[in-house]
């Protein structure tokens, strides 16, 4: 038995409103909710609705042998929930029949993957929470977006515990290698890899209603009949497309959605094949070695790399300017904040912004609400600089911090500036005091000076007659002085003090009077 | 005296700073009482393309019925050619001739072709064919009409102003508001520069809107220069709106162009500058306010120089944003490469704008209270806008004085010159 493993990529972005330079730090919407409603809408009548209706149908008539898997980015389920709930419980139904498997990915359907593993690792953690909530199965399988994978993402997601991952067969990877095997990632062999076929993948999903196509009209028995051509020893073919095809891409009209009815019926009555999910046909096949990837692929046009999404200045810059945010966000409790800075994540934003002249332009224009990249780009970035804005001054920011300490600094300064000010403010205020007392200097006063000053006045003075002056002076002035008297000063105090025994008191007086005249004089010094 | 005056456009279908100053000066002519009949060709149904193709801060439209066009009304004869019109039929029945007095309420409605009526644009490719049509009906004209002195403004209309002469023997005068090196640099269309001198040389007297111009008209057109005289362009208070008052939401500082993204602009010298002072100092936004054929080469530098979060595009704006992005500016630019003359710097500094135009500007001839650099010294652009920013002492200065300045640039003085022009040659 061999398998055929259908994924379906179902996504829907958040998109933009017009978002004008006069808006930026006035407005903080930056959803165009009217349009993102009425092509939700839009595509659940035309595509969701009755493909789900149409796949349930399947899994009823044949059981377990029919099974399919989906990726829904996170954005997309939220969009269900408040657009179109009803979509949300269609697909609640096909979880419920057991024979769907949901692969996880970045809720946003972003390009963390490229930028930031904890960003990247916290995405695909909401998301994987969000399939549990609606689905009630945890996700084992990983998707990333548009299949991005490199070596070096591959063991990110191995690191988190998923054992399968999808991407493309993209034909400068495989060189003459089939992608009907299972391989391995090349550093981590635990993570299986599926590869997408891109060649039966894509006629259906894009040149199944091309009339120009030699093999146009697509019917399931010539489908088939590819399939059985297929050499028996390869094991899987892996059918990845958008789940838009049905309907959206490739209208109703087109008989995509009977070529879909038919195929089981063909599959099973015509070939060995079965339908297997991801994890399924990871299990029971043994990969038969690594991939090499040490540049990202992806699903996207000829090249199958990143040139949709990131490569021009306009993609540059916007995708590196918004990712200069993420220090200051992951602290950031801010709700709104955090949802904003998921939803301006979204890939699509940047998809917009390219200028690549593709062969299949037709699905770039697909809902592209933008006429030119260079209008994508200016609203994007019109948006980000309000979302700038509103970062700086709710988040607390590494930039912020120092402009903290810097303030801090600054009011240190200041402070310092104010209190040595004040300090020779109050130093003169004495200085000037004091030579304000010197002015009328009394003798008393000598008590109060420093000793220092006191010994400045004996070196000036006469010793006779300091010693006359002090006969009746105060014992706290004699104190203050004698201590001060240098040893011949004080035998010679000691001495006339002994002889002293009458002095008239106009003498004191008089030489009282010359110690103070003195003391003025040293004053004014 | 009265003068017979061919021009293109006249408010409130204008596009561009022609339609604006040939108003303004007649308007200032009649206050010195000379009598001007005013002739047109008219686009029929064009108006709505027009003001979404072209981007200028003067396309604000004004209403004729006000009182105080009373007194102009009563000077100015107005009169719309019907030309744009298809080919092949007897240019005769396309003379359509009526007198607008809207003061005394008489209205006139006839569009006799309306039937035959076809749009060919204003820049279509039968302007050549229009141009040449316009001029065979002003000979018409100026057989039956009494005036002293023919004035055609710019080249469009120089082959009826030569026609008016010839069948009038009137002195012309053709006024020159922006010559074809201005308008495409180096490349420029040999039938328009031959056409151009033609005018030139059969006046008698040429005016140009600043010496800027009349170098030009001197040396590429080897025009006589005792013939050349120039007359600086004016403002026309009535027709600028008051600024508002709006306060940023943030707190950088704004510094502005505001033009058409064309080569003629500079708009790239402007960015270049824009870039050295983010260097220096980020906290200031740059927004370029317009539309043309070098916006998305624009976009693509900005983002190439990772500028975008602080360098923010707004395509074309109409009238009233024009006063909102003014009242939220701090510095106005007009680095253009080749200007006649310039009038948005001036409506900038009305709203309390300083700003830096460039050297090859005609208004650098007449202003004071700007400051003025070469278009491509990008280091000197940058040096001033940074002063504008930082140094309060000349952004205060300028913020007053250069409001005053404008105020002073009166076109009843312009017209005073002019009409000295007619008295030399009557």
């Amino acid at each position: 038995m061999r398998s055929i493993c259908f994924y379906f990529q179902v996504h829907q972005p958040y998109r933009l409103r017009n978002y004008r330079f006069f808006d930026i730090g006035e407005k903080h919407d930056y959803f165009d909710t009217y349009s993102n409603s009425f092509i939700m809408r839009r595509v659940a009548d035309k595509n969701y609705l009755p493909m789900n209706a149409l796949l349930l149908d399947l899994i009823n008539e044949y059981g377990s042998a029919f099974k399919v898997s989906f990726s829904i980015s996170g954005v997309a389920l939220d969009q269900f929930a408040e657009y179109a709930p009803d979509v949300l419980e269609s697909f609640k139904r096909l979880a419920d029949s057991g024979n769907v498997e949901f692969l996880a990915e970045t809720y946003s359907h972003s390009l963390s993957a490229l930028k930031s593993r904890e960003e990247f690792e916290k995405q695909v953690k909401i998301q994987s929470d969000k399939i549990k909530q609606y689905f009630g199965v945890e996700p084992t399988t990983f998707r990333n977006t548009e299949l991005i994978y490199s070596d070096e993402i591959g063991t990110m997601v191995a690191d988190m515990g998923y054992k399968t991952m999808l991407t493309e067969g993209a034909k400068h990877v495989l060189g003459w290698r089939s992608p009907n095997y299972a391989y391995t990632n090349a550093i981590n062999p635990k993570l299986k890899l599926l590869l997408k076929n891109f060649q039966l993948s894509d006629d259906i999903a894009f040149r199944f209603s091309q009339q120009s196509w030699g093999e146009w009209p697509l019917t399931s028995e010539k489908f088939v009949d590819w399939l059985n051509n297929i050499d028996q020893k390869e094991e899987v073919v892996n059918l990845f497309m958008d789940y838009e095809t049905f309907g959206e891409h490739q209208w109703e009209e087109t008989g995509i959605f009977n070529f879909m009815r038919a195929l089981p019926g063909r599959v099973f009555s015509h070939s060995n094949y079965t339908f297997n999910t991801p994890s399924e046909v990871a299990e029971t096949l043994q990969p038969v070695g690594p991939i090499h990837v040490p540049v990202p692929i992806s699903w996207a046009d000829e090249e199958r790399d990143l040139t949709a999404w990131l490569g021009n200045d306009l993609q540059d810059e916007a995708f590196d300017k918004l990712y200069s945010l993420e220090s200051k966000i992951k602290n950031c409790g801010d709700e709104q904040i955090q949802r904003d800075w998921l939803l301006l994540q979204t890939s699509d934003h940047f998809y917009y912004m390219c200028t690549k002249w593709f062969s299949d332009g037709d699905v770039h224009k697909y809902f592209n609400p933008y006429g030119t990249p260079y209008d994508a780009f200016i609203n994007f970035m019109n948006v980000l600089s309000d979302f700038i804005i509103r970062v700086d001054t709710i988040c607390g920011s590494p930039k912020d911090d120092r402009k903290d300490i810097k303030e801090m600094a600054e009011k240190l300064m200041d402070e310092m500036e104010d209190a040595t000010r004040k300090k020779i403010k109050s130093s003169k205020k004495k200085v000037k005091k004091t030579i304000d007392q010197g002015k009328n200097i009394k003798f008393d006063d000598i008590k109060n000076m420093s000793n220092t000053a006191i010994k400045k006045l004996v070196k000036e003075v006469d010793i006779n007659e300091l010693t006359i002056a002090l006969k009746d002076a105060s014992t706290e002035v004699k104190e203050k002085v004698i201590p001060n008297l240098n040893k011949k000063a004080r035998q010679t105090y000691d001495e006339l003090q002994q002889n002293l025994k009458t002095i008239k008191k106009a003498d004191i007086k008089k030489y009282q009077k010359a110690v103070e005249e003195k003391l003025k004089e040293l004053f004014r010094k | 005296m009265r003068v017979l005056m061919f021009g293109w456009e006249f408010p409130p279908h204008i596009t561009g700073g022609l339609g604006t100053a040939c108003f303004g000066l007649t308007k200032g002519l009649a206050k010195r009482d000379v009598d001007v009949t005013f002739v047109v060709p008219k686009a029929y149904g064009d108006e709505d393309q027009q003001a979404v193709k072209l981007v200028n801060a003067s396309d604000v439209p004004f209403d004729i019925t006000d009182e105080e066009y009373k007194e102009f009304w009563s000077h100015i004869k107005y009169m719309e050619v019907g030309s744009n019109i298809i080919p092949y039929v007897d240019p005769q029945e396309y003379t359509k001739t009526y007198e607008e007095n809207k003061k005394t309420g008489e209205s006139f409605t006839s569009n006799v072709f309306s039937k035959h009526y076809e749009f060919s644009g204003t820049y279509s490719l039968n302007l050549m064919e229009e141009v040449a049509r316009f001029a065979l009906i002003a000979s018409g004209l100026a057989a039956k009409e009494n005036f002293d002195v023919i004035h055609a403004h710019d080249w469009l209309t120089y082959p009826a102003g030569i026609a008016a002469k010839k069948t009038s023997g009137k002195p012309l005068i053709v006024h020159m508001h922006a010559t074809e090196f201005d308008r495409s640099g180096e490349h420029v269309n040999q039938q328009v520069y031959d056409i151009e001198r033609e005018g030139m040389m059969e006046a008698d007297k040429v005016i140009t809107v600043s010496n800027l111009t009349r170098n030009i008209v001197i040396n590429k057109y080897g025009i006589d220069p005792d013939k050349v005289i120039t007359v600086h362009n004016a403002v026309d208070h009535t027709m600028l709106k008051d600024a508002k008052n709006i306060k940023k939401p943030y707190k950088e500082k704004l510094v502005t162009f505001l033009g058409r993204i064309t080569l003629q602009k500079g708009p790239e010298y402007f960015i270049e500058a824009a870039y050295k002072i983010l260097q220096k100092d980020p906290n200031v936004r740059f927004v370029m306010a317009g539309s043309g054929d070098m916006l998305n080469r624009m976009i693509e530098r900005v983002a190439h120089l990772r500028i975008a979060d602080k360098f923010h595009f707004t395509g074309f704006l109409k009238g009233d944003d024009v006063n909102r992005v003014f009242s939220m500016s701090d510095v106005f630019v007009m680095p253009s490469v080749s200007e006649p003359f310039g009038i948005v710097p001036l409506e900038a500094m009305r709203s309390s704008v300083p700003v830096v135009i460039s050297k090859q500007s005609g208004v650098a001839e007449v202003l004071v209270h700007a400051l003025k650099i070469d278009f491509w010294d990008i280091d000197g652009m940058a040096d001033a806008i940074y002063g504008l920013l930082h140094y309060k002492g000349i952004s205060t200065m300028f913020q007053k004085l250069g409001k005053k300045e404008v105020e002073g640039l009166k076109w009843e003085n312009a017209a005073l010159k002019v009409k000295a022009v007619y008295e030399s040659v009557i």
